[in-house]
């Protein structure tokens, strides 16, 4: 394909300067790739391209480290949140942020990340919720629905043989340490947008040292739902945002 | 020239001044008998007041290992201490510090096994320390203080090591050498070294930001593709051959003219250099062998002990007999090989060992 000619005036959108040109391993219609954008996009906004550590452990994102032109390390299986609080405290000055998904997060690193959190870590979390363990093949999570099915729940999640779904976001409204807790998505231009300023808030949190931030992104994987993405998309708004209500949860000051 | 900072302390308590003396950057630990003196101490020092080094209390052993492999991963000279279950919590982290070659710390104050097991000295983690405990091959630089002076300097040695290794050091002490009180002489303190110099020094693998860098760093184990994942392992495998070549470190007592020959570590070594002197009384030629650094094994000087025509060798250990396992290889059929050891906290004493070794040469 021969590269296009386009005038400054007519040019809407670009690849931001921070993605590099590597071929993503995101499977079509996910949400990932729309978020990698937003971070590079605000991590260069902000002028902290080369004062940045991005933390990213297994899951889908386990590649993150390809696509994002800053400094990386790959945590092991949960342990994000662990291994960037020493990053953070180590290099006070750096932007230290963790990508994770809800297996990572919300499941194995559950330990990890409410800690980090109740100790008000000056650290940037972005929440990847898709309801579903992507990169081993659709299995339950924390965060899968009642009644939804994955490959560990071919019939549909019961709580009595499955137990129910959790919000750790929520949960973190109690921490001291967590200041700043948001819920977004990335389905439509306007919550991209949405999703972008609350990104760029909680960067610009964690910078002022205001202790611990998350950013939950309601996400789809239209490869483990076995949907088209436009259906996923769709099935989120009618199933996904009922049970985890988009909107910030908490803005607060970090106690004295 | 200034006097010698002489002081009488614990063994874990030393660990933690060694650290803030070394030029440490971090240390992040969580409380286990009986090793907590050493995050004690830390707090009491508080030497994010003076140096600038970061001591941080996590909630887990896991926490505590991945807060070292952040650091690490960032540069910095950082550090962990636990007790052996702590340890085991610990060695998927390890695993990855070394996957990555990374430079770092950790302390196992030991404790005796399985399980819970106690809070008694022990030394039942040697196969833990020196065969592996995580999963993968790799190995950790294992350091075997016997003596309180000695738990400070292989904190300095560790870090160097490791460094000069990029891969992690382990101290794998004792509940005994932890807790027991002698003299030491303290080294001077030396400076941290600078972000800027950080930034020069690791430039092509720490991610501490890119900076100035044209190339970011990136750091992880992951690898899908078989080739390039054998090279790593090949890669690894050259640096250990290295370091069994050139780092292996041991002590002899008595060994020149000894028939036979203890040999043993940490605590127990102390132990049997009284059986060796009593041994001299009555006339047996023995002699002791401290192995100093457990990984890389001193292998060689036992061989050559072997084929020089030691006709015995006893390792004499706080367990049911690891380390003898890496004797019998060295030794390879030419000379007996024996096992003494007590477990659960028991400690033997020269004795004991004596009693034991006499047993086995009338046999």
């Amino acid at each position: 394909m021969s590269e296009v000619e386009i005038k400054k005036e007519n040019m809407v959108h670009s690849r931001p300067r921070l993605i590099l040109d590597e071929v993503m391993h995101y499977c079509p219609g996910c949400s990932h790739g729309t978020v990698h954008n937003i971070v590079a996009e605000v991590i260069d906004e902000m002028g902290l391209g080369g004062d940045t550590i991005g933390v990213s452990p297994v899951g889908c994102s386990v590649f993150a480290y390809k696509y994002i032109d800053v400094d990386w390390i790959e945590a092991a299986h949960g342990r994000a949140c662990a291994v960037a609080t020493a990053a953070k405290r180590l290099h006070p000055n750096k932007l230290v942020f963790t990508y994770q998904g809800d297996g990572d997060l919300a499941a194995i690193g559950t330990g990890e990340t409410i800690h980090a959190a109740a100790r008000g870590e000056n650290i940037v979390t972005i929440f990847i919720n898709n309801a579903i363990y992507g990169m081993t093949g659709g299995q339950m999570s924390p965060t899968t629905l009642l009644g939804m099915k994955t490959a560990t729940t071919p019939c549909g999640r019961d709580a009595a043989l499955n137990g129910f779904p959790y919000k750790i976001t929520d949960m973190m409204t109690h921490l001291d340490g967590a200041t700043y807790i948001t819920r977004q998505s990335v389905h439509t231009p306007a919550a991209v947008r949405k999703c972008k300023k609350a990104i760029r808030k909680a960067f610009e949190n964690s910078m002022a040292g205001n202790g611990y931030s998350i950013v939950e992104v309601v996400a789809t994987c239209n490869s483990g739902w076995k949907l088209s993405p436009v259906e996923s998309n769709r099935w989120m708004e009618e199933n996904m945002f009922p049970h985890y209500p988009l909107g910030d949860i908490k803005c607060a000051e970090l106690p004295k | 020239m200034a006097e010698k900072d002489i002081r009488l302390m614990k063994g874990n308590e030393v660990i933690a001044h060694a650290a803030v003396r070394c030029g440490c950057d971090g240390y992040f630990g969580y409380p286990i008998t009986p090793q907590s003196e050493v995050m004690e101490t830390l707090m009491e020092l508080r030497p994010w007041e003076t140096t600038g080094m970061v001591v941080l209390q996590a909630e887990s052993e896991i926490s505590s290992i991945n807060m070292v492999y952040g650091g690490a991963a960032t540069g910095k000279k950082v550090m962990t201490s636990s007790s052996s279950p702590g340890v085991s919590l610990m060695s998927e982290g390890l695993s990855y510090i070394a996957a990555c070659e990374l430079p770092c710390l950790v302390v196992n104050c030991q404790r005796g096994g399985p399980g819970l097991g106690t809070i008694q000295p022990s030394q039942g983690d040697y196969f833990q320390a020196c065969k592996g405990g995580g999963h993968g091959d790799y190995h950790l630089i294992v350091l075997a203080p016997s003596s309180v002076q000695e738990m400070h300097d292989f904190v300095g040695l560790g870090f160097d090591l490791a460094f000069k290794y990029s891969t992690p050091s382990m101290i794998l002490a004792d509940g005994a050498i932890g807790q027991m009180m002698e003299k030491v002489v303290l080294a001077p303190q030396q400076p941290r070294r600078t972000d800027e110099q950080i930034a020069e020094e690791c430039s092509s693998w720490a991610a501490c930001g890119k900076g100035k860098r044209k190339q970011r760093n990136v750091c992880t184990s992951l690898n899908l593709q078989p080739e390039p994942m054998e090279e790593l392992n090949n890669r690894l495998q050259r640096k250990y051959r290295q370091i069994e070549e050139a780092e292996p470190r041991w002590e002899e007592f008595m060994c020149d003219d000894a028939e036979y020959v203890l040999v043993a570590f940490g605590s127990s070594a102390r132990i049997c250099s009284a059986t060796v002197e009593m041994a001299r009384e009555q006339g047996l030629k023995l002699g002791l062998l401290r192995p100093i650094t457990l990984w890389p094994f001193p292998k060689r000087v036992i061989s050559e002990k072997a084929e020089r025509g030691v006709k015995g060798f006893m390792s004499v250990e706080l367990n049911v007999g690891q380390m003898v396992e890496d004797v019998a290889l060295a030794v390879n059929g030419r000379a007996d090989v024996w096992h003494y050891g007590r477990t659960g906290g028991v400690m033997f004493t020269p004795e004991d060992v004596l009693t034991e070794l006499k047993r086995r040469i009338v046999k």
